[in-house]
């Protein structure tokens, strides 16, 4: 089966400046009791986001009009916590193709990889680089290719390569799926039962 | 050059490796629950797949099961529509499922290695997190996500990239009072929350080997915490006599074989580590964590930091920490007050940690305005401590034994803990709301949750201790 496609993208990007997000508070467990993978969207960040009564909190980002774009740009140690796969769901059911961070948790790195959301390791420097180019202009172009393994600020030029695992990089560019690969080498896995 | 304990498990496990490519691992057991299951089922059914070996899928309701009045059918709809999609889904997909009311329900973490599921040099798998548990018994074990829930139903294998490895020696006596919780909430402490990405990591050490397997289940299921990808030790005696004559143990010739491979998986003298660690067990104080994540933690007699000891650009993500748990710079939490005790959940619900807080409760009582919940970790522990009359012991102190499931460590399920109430919880994590919304959760051992449930505030457990010895 075919799994979302990325390859380049040039769009403005939403600011998340905090260290050690976890994936509780991405998405908290209570609104993990969906049984398909749709929706998850609305509850991305839910506690930052909303107030006790459901109403945003003004101080949010993702509440900022001024704030918008397909890159999620946070604080090092991203993802960490839970196995929860709803995280990079919820991300991407809200509208982003990728994250941004100077450290990614292993769990969520895997796991947004194989859901076509691409997360980008950045230097500290480079990070904190796009923070005040945001912050500076909000409509800010953050450019990402992965094909060259390069994320640019457009404005200034300042450009930094990333690391992606060369397999995953194939699969997210040609949407090809990891079941699929193990399917085709089921006879040794058969193998393997057999001589065990 | 010899190999590290993590490379022989892995190298017998490997069924393709090619270059470019994550190796093909073959998974032993694959742990399944209600949570994180039902979209890889869905994924089956639209490729239209069996499960490949159903045989070697084991599965269990935990997450949102209530923990008071069992038999009755779950109140919330999802919850319970959840727990039934996974009924059916064992049903159609011929697995072993052990629901609510099943002797061997629990939470995924306890009943395979109390069932014996759970053994030396194998590799197993769960859509969840703390499956680093099931490394104490010198296995390999990953927590993974959804999408590879489905992998490892449809082939029995999960690609993954071999991590580098990390070793970290524990060495010398603890004080009396400090245990297994104590250890890794240090060596947490120690490294940060992020300390351990991107490792497999074997813990050493005399201080280790001198850990019951509940202990070292403890240890190695906190490994995720520092962000390993897994946790394992190297099995012993302790790990042979505890598997032996389990429910799906190996029996007779079996048994002897297995043993004679068990008692060849430990690290080589020569072998390499990527990173190697060590701690002195002398050092370590009760432990307990003031902030949101478990790296954030002190010994119960110190000191929160100050915000300025921190570089400037984490300062802002300290504050933030700071302000949802109502802390403040330099505050001790030794003698503050506290509004629930939760012992329980993946990390401390074996019969080993209810016979410790049993047998320190014995004859004392919680401090009023406490609520305090002591939940087995599964159906068999609960009967165990049932039969020890552990119950009586906990009803007599204002602790009632709940029933088996994940309970309040992460809010999904009816035991949350109220907005803006601290608890002190013997579970693995502190996130913001993990408990429940606005929730303030302080991380530590069973016996210091007991001893501040008595008091009714943080406690140096070591306090009560020395008291009791002049008794």
């Amino acid at each position: 089966m075919a799994t979302k496609i990325f390859k380049h993208i040039q769009t403005s990007a939403v600011p998340l400046p905090i260290e050690n997000i976890d994936t509780d508070q991405i998405i908290p467990a209570r609104f993990l009791k969906a049984t398909t993978r749709d929706g998850f969207g609305n509850n991305l960040f839910r506690d930052w986001r909303f107030d006790d009564n459901d109403h945003p909190k003004q101080d949010f980002v993702l509440n900022n009009p001024l704030f918008s774009g397909k890159v999620l740009v946070a604080g090092k140690n991203f993802g960490c916590g839970s196995s929860r796969e709803h995280a990079a769901w919820a991300i991407s059911d809200y509208g982003f193709d990728a994250v941004v961070s100077s450290f990614f948790a292993d769990i969520f790195k895997g796991n947004a990889l194989n859901n076509g959301l691409l997360p980008v390791q950045v230097s500290d420097d480079f990070l904190q680089k796009i923070f005040d180019a945001i912050y500076a202009d909000h409509e800010t172009q953050i450019e990402i290719d992965l094909q060259d393994q390069f994320i640019k600020i457009v404005a200034t030029g300042e450009q930094e390569s990333f690391e992606v695992n060369p397999y995953k990089k194939a699969c997210m560019i040609n949407g090809y799926d990891d079941i699929d690969y193990i399917l085709s080498q089921k006879d040794k896995v058969e193998q393997f039962e057999a001589v065990r | 050059m010899g190999q590290t304990l993590f490379d022989k498990i892995w190298d017998a496990h490997v069924v393709s490796s090619a270059e470019g490519f994550p190796d093909i691992l073959y998974i032993d057991t694959h742990f399944i629950h209600e949570v994180t299951s039902p979209q890889a089922f869905d994924g089956l059914r639209a490729r239209g797949l069996p499960v490949f070996r159903p045989k070697q899928t084991v599965a269990t309701a935990d997450h949102n099961v209530p923990t008071w009045d069992q038999h009755l059918p779950i109140k919330e709809e999802l919850s319970r529509y959840q727990v039934d999609m996974l009924t059916k889904n064992c049903a159609e997909f011929g697995i072993e499922l052990y629901g609510l009311g099943h002797p061997f329900q629990g939470i995924v973490h306890v009943i395979g290695p109390e069932l014996g599921v759970t053994r030396p040099g194998c590799t197993y798998v769960c859509g969840d997190s703390h499956t680093s548990t099931h490394g104490a018994f010198g296995a390999i074990a990953f927590g993974i996500g959804t999408s590879q829930v489905e992998q490892v139903l449809a082939t029995q294998c999960l690609l993954q990239s071999r991590p580098k490895r990390m070793k970290i020696e524990v060495n010398g006596k603890l004080q009396n009072g400090v245990g297994a919780k104590d250890i890794i909430l240090y060596i947490i402490s120690k490294i940060s929350a992020a300390g351990g990405t991107g490792y497999a990591v074997e813990y050493a050490g005399d201080t280790i080997r001198s850990l019951s397997m509940e202990g070292r289940m403890t240890i190695c299921n906190m490994s995720i915490e520092m962000g390993a990808r897994c946790g394992l030790i190297a099995p012993d005696e302790t790990t042979i006599n505890y598997v032996k004559g389990r429910e799906f143990a190996p029996k007779g010739e079996e048994w002897d074989k297995a043993v004679a491979y068990w008692q060849t998986l430990y690290s080589d003298e020569d072998a390499e580590f990527d990173s190697v660690l060590r701690f002195n067990a002398e050092d370590i104080e009760p432990m307990i964590t003031y902030g949101t994540n478990p790296g954030m933690g002190i010994g119960v007699t110190q000191h929160v930091p100050e915000t300025t000891s921190f570089d400037v650009k984490e300062q802002g993500s300290y504050k933030k920490a700071l302000d949802y748990m109502g802390l403040h710079d330099d505050e001790q939490l030794l003698g503050k007050p506290i509004d629930y005790v939760f012992i329980g959940s993946c990390t401390n619900s074996r019969i080993e940690d209810l016979r410790q807080v049993a047998d320190f409760v014995k004859g004392k009582h919680k401090a009023d305005g406490v609520t305090v919940w002591v939940v087995p970790g599964s159906k068999q522990v609960q009967e165990q401590a049932i039969r020890e009359g552990l119950d009586k012991i906990f009803d007599a102190a204002g602790f009632p034994l709940r029933e088996p499931g994940c309970s309040a460590c992460l809010g999904m399920n009816e035991d949350k803990i109220p907005a803006g109430k601290y608890c002190v919880s013997t579970s693995n994590r502190n996130f913001e709301g993990r408990q429940g919304p606005n929730s303030r959760t302080f991380l530590a051992s069973p016996l210091t949750a007991a001893a501040s449930a008595i008091t009714g505030k943080v406690t140096d457990i070591r306090e009560f201790l020395k008291e009791e010895e002049l008794v």
